[in-house]
């Protein structure tokens, strides 16, 4: 039964037929990529592991996977821990929208998660992955939207070509760029 | 010297300098005592419940400078509930009534109200100087208020407090007459201030001296501050991103290369480490930099540097003055590349022999570095050292860090305050209580092996103060080995040790003037808790000496035995 798992099917198929097909499958995992199944799996296994590290946290070295928090250890004040979390809040606007949302980078695990929540933020949108670039799609007006950064340099950058802890520590804001004036050079024709 | 007449003793009490000795010299004799509380202008109390507002105020009634302390240390790692109390207001209230000559208050790890501060701003006509360190229950609003009051204001400074933020207008309200401000520090507020009204109060206060802008203070902002008070002598910077190839940045270094007063640097909110080597030209006179909200940025790029092992040793190559240096992990709960390690403070210590002030987080440390340490820098007053993994050895040998403490102990024969981590042994406390002659702090966490530890600090540690213990396997044998000790300090918390609610009770019988708080935090569903047995664990006491008795206004979740 493929209800519960996302498909297997590759994206050149349903970039030949237009329709993500992917999407269209009932599915648990959130809409997307095929990425989705790998991040299920580890987040899974992740939840085995953790009771074993309770037990281990105070012989490890730091070779280890990371460890439970110990209430208050580091000694670090909690008004300083909270400062330096809230460094990853960054702005996000959409072309053609008047207001802006602020989204925490932290919050995320990497691209999937970010333009889920991004989906959801503006309702409207739902993802889609051509094979170089993912776009958001307004389907009221069909408009397409690119997802891009701007970097600590102050560079307008396409989301999704670095790791992405070396994205969080550099995107200082998000734009979603409507398709027609993002000109990608070298995007492959996605259709 | 009991027969010169009381103006000249008066005079001689003048030059001394220190509460402790001041202290002293009141208990020689009833006149002494007399010339000496009439006399006190600065009165310390370092723990807000060992004696009453009022009684204090009845003994100095001259007394211009009160500073109070309330909650224990630990309570800054979240270990002590929120409403365990310490409150400003009875404090500010019985000043007003009995000290309305009060021009200096100093409060630490305190719960202060925005009711306590307009209290405060309206009840003392030549007060100068407020600060608030670590304490919370305050907003912008009593900010205002004393912005707004405060005619003769010098010194406001709020370090790392909880601050409700209800707009940017508190810093407005310094009236245009306000020129009198010669420190700010407003480093710890998360929202904006109006800028404009910024940079008029700086123009206008010609002898402001120290200044630390919060994070949403912009560089741009911070280089028309610079170029109106190139005076600074501390300088805390706002938000410090920009770009190390613009405009901007250049104008910023001209902006720091006119500050030649410039002794102490912190701030560097979300910099750029390339951004850093703007500072490096000051660097030759500072003495103390904080480069506690300076990220390490982690990642596989190259052009993204770390502070790490390799900017410590640039900072041990330049500032060669530096007495006091503070080093915070950014990556608080992972193993990511590790930061700084010994090498870091090995570096550190044979740069900067004048260190005498360390704070360090690193991921591993050495006996070897230790020891090294301790050769370089017998000077040190404060070393607290957090190796981040608990109860880590020393990486290369495997072995425990006695012998690293222990050097270190040994050799800086100043040292008063120590923070210990990593894999310890009882041995530790042997070299700690047997050398550390002036030590007044200790803190301990996951050491030791058995009482025996903490006995040989209690017998040994002679001006020993304050002792805090978390999960170390002290129990009640140690706790009541010398009772009369505790008389002698100004409090010890133990949490997650052995220690029985029995344990507790017998020291609580023992020692009369001694405040035995219990602090349980069960859940009201577990009723094997209501009445538990002498035998039971318990989770967090916090024993002080005291003149008032148990408190009357602790909450609940606190059994004073």
């Amino acid at each position: 039964m493929s209800t519960t798992e996302t498909g297997n099917s590759s994206t050149t198929e349903s970039a030949v037929s237009g329709l993500d097909y992917e999407e269209t499958q009932l599915t648990l995992a959130p809409p997307g990529g095929s990425r989705s199944e790998l991040e299920r799996k580890r987040g899974f296994s992740e939840g085995v592991d953790l009771s074993l590290e309770t037990k281990d946290f105070l012989s490890g070295s730091s070779d280890e996977p990371p460890k439970p928090q110990v209430v208050g250890w580091p000694p670090v004040r909690s008004f300083r821990r909270n400062v330096l979390k809230s460094c990853t809040y960054v702005k996000v606007a959409v072309d053609g929208t008047p207001y802006l949302r602020k989204v925490d980078l932290e919050a995320y695990a990497g691209y999937q998660q970010l333009l889920t929540a991004l989906e959801e933020m503006f309702s409207c949108f739902t993802a889609r992955t051509y094979p170089n670039v993912r776009r958001l799609v307004d389907p009221v007006n069909g408009t397409e939207y690119v997802p891009t950064y701007e970097d600590k340099d102050g560079d307008w950058m396409l989301i999704g070509d670095v790791p992405w802890k070396m994205f969080v520590a550099s995107c200082k804001r998000l734009r979603l760029m409507k398709s027609s004036e993002f000109v990608d050079i070298g995007c492959i024709t996605e259709r | 010297m009991t027969y010169f007449p009381e103006e000249v003793v008066e005079h001689i009490f003048d030059f001394l300098v220190s509460h402790r000795d001041r202290n002293a010299v009141s208990t020689v004799s009833k006149a002494w005592y007399q010339v000496e509380r009439l006399s006190r202008r600065s009165v310390f109390v370092g723990n807000c419940y060992a004696v009453l507002p009022e009684r204090v105020m009845t003994r100095f009634p001259g007394m211009k400078c009160l500073i109070v302390k309330g909650k224990p240390h630990f309570a800054d790692f979240n270990l002590v509930p929120h409403d365990w109390g310490g409150f400003a207001l009875p404090w500010i209230e019985a000043a007003a009534h009995g000290c309305p000559g009060l021009e200096k208050l100093r409060l630490k790890r305190m719960v202060v109200s925005d009711e306590s501060l307009e209290l405060l701003a309206r009840s003392f006509p030549d007060f100068k100087a407020l600060v608030l360190v670590s304490c919370e229950g305050f907003s912008t609003d009593g900010l205002a208020a004393i912005a707004t009051h405060c005619r003769s204001l010098r010194e406001l400074d709020l370090q790392e407090n909880e601050v409700e933020d209800y707009g940017r207008q508190w810093l407005s309200c310094f009236p245009d007459s306000c020129t009198s401000l010669v420190s700010l520090n407003f480093s710890c507020l998360k929202g904006e201030v109006n800028g404009g009204a910024l940079e008029r109060l700086v123009a206008r206060c010609r002898n402001l001296r120290g200044l630390k802008l919060n994070r949403a203070v912009s560089v741009e902002s911070l280089i028309r501050i610079l170029d109106r008070a190139p005076h600074l002598v501390e300088l805390g910077t706002g938000s410090l991103t920009v770009d190390h190839h613009t405009e901007a940045y250049r104008r910023m270094i001209n902006a720091f290369h006119k500050c030649k007063s410039l002794r102490n640097l912190s701030g560097f909110w979300d910099v750029d480490p390339r951004c850093l080597q703007s500072v490096y030209p000051v660097c030759p006179n500072l003495t103390v930099l904080n480069l506690s909200y300076a990220p390490s940025i982690q990642g596989a790029d190259q052009v993204l540097d770390c502070i790490g092992d390799r900017g410590l040793v640039v900072v041990a190559s330049t500032c060669k003055q530096l007495r006091e240096l503070r080093v915070f992990p950014s990556d608080v709960y992972g193993t990511g590349t590790a930061a700084v390690t010994e090498e870091g403070l090995v570096a550190i210590s044979s740069g900067c022999s004048k260190l005498n002030s360390l704070l360090y987080f690193c991921h591993r440390m050495t006996n070897a570095a230790l020891i090294t340490v301790a050769k370089n820098c017998p000077g040190f007053v404060r070393f607290r050292l957090c190796i981040l993994d608990p109860g880590k050895s020393d990486p290369i040998t495997n072995q425990p860090l006695d012998e690293g403490f222990g050097a270190i102990v040994q050799s800086c024969k100043d040292l008063r305050r120590l923070s210990l981590s990593g894999l310890l042994t009882d041995k530790v406390f042997l070299y700690i209580g047997e050398y550390s002659a002036r030590l007044e702090m200790l803190s301990i966490a996951f050491a030791g092996d058995s009482d025996k530890g903490m006995i040989y600090v209690l017998n040994g540690c002679k001006n020993l103060r304050k002792l805090e213990i978390r999960d170390s396997p002290f129990g009640d044998a140690a706790l009541l080995e010398n009772v009369g000790k505790y008389e002698t300090m100004r409090s010890l918390w133990m949490s997650s040790c052995e220690v029985t609610l029995g344990g507790c009770k017998a020291l609580a019988a023992k020692m009369p003037r001694l405040n035995v708080e219990v602090i349980n935090e069960w859940d009201e569903s577990d009723e094997t808790e209501e009445n538990p047995s002498d035998a039971h664990k318990v989770e967090k006491m916090y024993v002080y000496r005291t003149l008032t008795g148990p408190r009357n206004e602790a909450p609940d979740f606190v059994w004073t035995l």
